[in-house]
């Protein structure tokens, strides 16, 4: 099997790991970043190639880290199915957030998609222009998506925000700090001139025979029915705590717990981005710096870079606060339902359990090849269920990546 | 590499730009399902970016392939179960 060495290797080529990489990098350590995509710039900057400027960094794509294998190495394997064991001096997690999905009736129909998610389809060349597409669920991304599928010839008939006006009043009050930040959201109102936008509405039901059709919404005015080919759904950002799990790094608050310099609670592990906290760009960019300087040991310029910081948290905390998800979602599913989507268990089913733990050993929830990544947010917003426990490895892994391994070490 | 590329989708010849991932080019041949659940229903793309497992579909005869997370390439044969 493959081996590469670093001083430094980052997971996760999004804006924190770039900033990490060419950080350390311009002190002179050897630098690898793993992303299992097959371009660079993570969920942002999705192919942008031209965000990388500085440097010499390896950057190793389609390269998933599937499991930590001895006290410095990871198990990483390429989209091609081979296996390669990469070691390293120092780590930076900058393993990012994805959507969080709610089951609703007719959720699991084609044309239902993520927000983010439809937005990284386009990216990867599905035809948009045309079509006619709702955007529902919570959050700043909402009119980000629309922006760009908008911009790309999509119809957007709709974007209905859970958060009550009231609320988001309170958000925009902060957007007032920050020039760029304010300059950003008139962009936004501009490109999306026109675009019904309305609050405390969301997704009742997803229509149609064998692929989706319509939209139902519940609106303040009543439930609205659109005609739709896409109905993209996102319901605010969570953290990819998986291989931060694995290496036993401590988890706060649903996000692994990092110090003023992004030093996880194991020696030599930094973390950096949105696993440390949903904020947005500049705070991954920020807290990707940081972890950059001080995994290469640079710590007093780590030091100058964190007086940045508490402006850029407190737009995350207004965030969290503004776009906190109402109590009603949770009674969107019906007891049919599917809530698991790789295992096909119903509402009803989960339901009669008190414990993630109880319904997986019962119902087989969470248990596919997803491993929870979808159900397990939905389940922890619907009954409150939280899951500190992360199996090896953390993405179904062909038998032959392990028994590479095995070769390897026996 | 070329500007587009050849491939096939169910059989169906497409024509895609190069750097497109699978799931569009099953998109372009007029698919909007991958594959079917474990209890038959029909399912299409979800998160677009490599978690869901919702975009499976065989790829040169390799089966749950995730279609959102492979590009294309000249020649390939891409059957989904949708
Ligand atoms: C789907 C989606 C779309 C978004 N679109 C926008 C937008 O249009 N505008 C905006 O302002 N913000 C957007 N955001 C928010 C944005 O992601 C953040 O503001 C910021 O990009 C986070 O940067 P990051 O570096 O922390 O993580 P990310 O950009 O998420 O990068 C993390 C990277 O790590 C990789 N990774 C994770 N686990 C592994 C593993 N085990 N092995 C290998 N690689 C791994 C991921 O594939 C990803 O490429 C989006 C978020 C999501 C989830
Ligand atoms: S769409 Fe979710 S893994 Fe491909």
């Amino acid at each position: 099997m493959a081996e590469h060495r670093g001083e430094v290797v980052v997971i996760g080529a999004g804006p924190a790991g770039i900033a990490a990489a060419e950080r350390a990098a311009a002190y002179g350590r050897s630098v690898i970043v793993l992303d299992d995509n097959p371009e660079v710039g993570g969920q942002i900057w999705r192919g942008e190639r031209e965000r990388l400027t500085r440097g010499d960094v390896r950057w190793i794509l389609g390269a998933r880290v599937v499991d930590v294998v001895g006290e410095r190495a990871l198990l990483v394997e390429g989209t091609g199915g081979g296996a390669e064991r990469v070691v390293f001096e120092h780590l930076v997690l900058a393993t990012g957030a994805r959507e969080r999905f709610l089951p609703f009736p007719g959720w699991t129909l084609p044309g239902v998609t993520g927000a983010g998610g439809l937005q990284a389809m386009v990216k990867g060349g599905l035809p948009i222009e045309g079509k006619r597409v709702v955007i529902a669920g919570s959050g700043p991304l909402l009119l980000a998506v629309a922006a760009y599928l908008r911009g790309r010839g999509a119809r957007i008939a709709y974007i209905a925000e859970q958060a009550p006006w009231r609320r988001l009043a309170g958000f925009s009050l902060h957007l007032l700090c920050s020039v760029e930040k304010l300059r950003q959201a008139l962009a936004l109102r501009v490109a999306l001139a026109g675009v019904p936008y309305a609050a405390s509405t969301w997704p009742l039901a997803a229509e149609g025979e064998g692929n989706l059709e319509r939209a139902v919404l519940r609106t303040s005015r009543g439930t609205v029915r659109i005609g739709c080919d896409y109905l993209a759904c996102g319901f605010g950002l969570v953290p990819n705590l998986e291989l931060a799990r694995l290496l036993n790094c401590d988890v706060r608050d649903g996000f692994v717990a990092v110090d003023e310099h992004q030093r996880t609670s194991c020696a030599g592990i930094f973390a950096a981005g949105e696993v440390t906290g949903i904020g947005g760009l500049d705070l991954s960019l920020l807290e990707g710096e940081i972890a950059g300087c001080a995994a290469a040991g640079h710590e007093s310029d780590a030091h100058r870079l964190v007086a940045q910081r508490p402006a850029a948290r407190r737009f995350a905390s207004a965030l969290a606060e503004a776009f906190a998800l109402r109590g009603e979602l949770k009674a969107l599913p019906d007891a049919q339902t599917i809530v698991c989507r790789c295992e096909d268990v119903t509402y009803e089913r989960l339901a009669e359990h008190t414990t993630s733990r109880s319904a997986k050993l019962h119902t087989r929830c969470g248990m596919g090849p997803c491993q929870g990544r979808v159900c397990g947010a939905a389940a922890e917003f619907l009954f409150g269920w939280t899951s500190d426990y992360a199996r090896p490895p953390v993405f179904p892994t062909r038998i032959a990546t392990l028994t590479a391994y095995h070769e390897v070490t026996t | 590499m070329p500007d587009t590329i050849a491939l096939r989708v169910d059989g169906r010849a497409v024509d895609i730009s190069a750097g497109s991932t699978v799931l569009a080019a099953v998109a372009i041949a007029g698919q909007q399902s991958c594959r079917r659940s474990v209890s038959g229903e029909s399912r299409g793309p979800l998160c677009g970016m490599g978690i869901c497992f919702e975009c499976r579909v065989t790829i040169d005869g390799v089966q749950h392939r995730r279609a959102c997370q492979m590009l294309c390439a000249p020649g390939m044969e891409v059957r989904t179960d949708g």
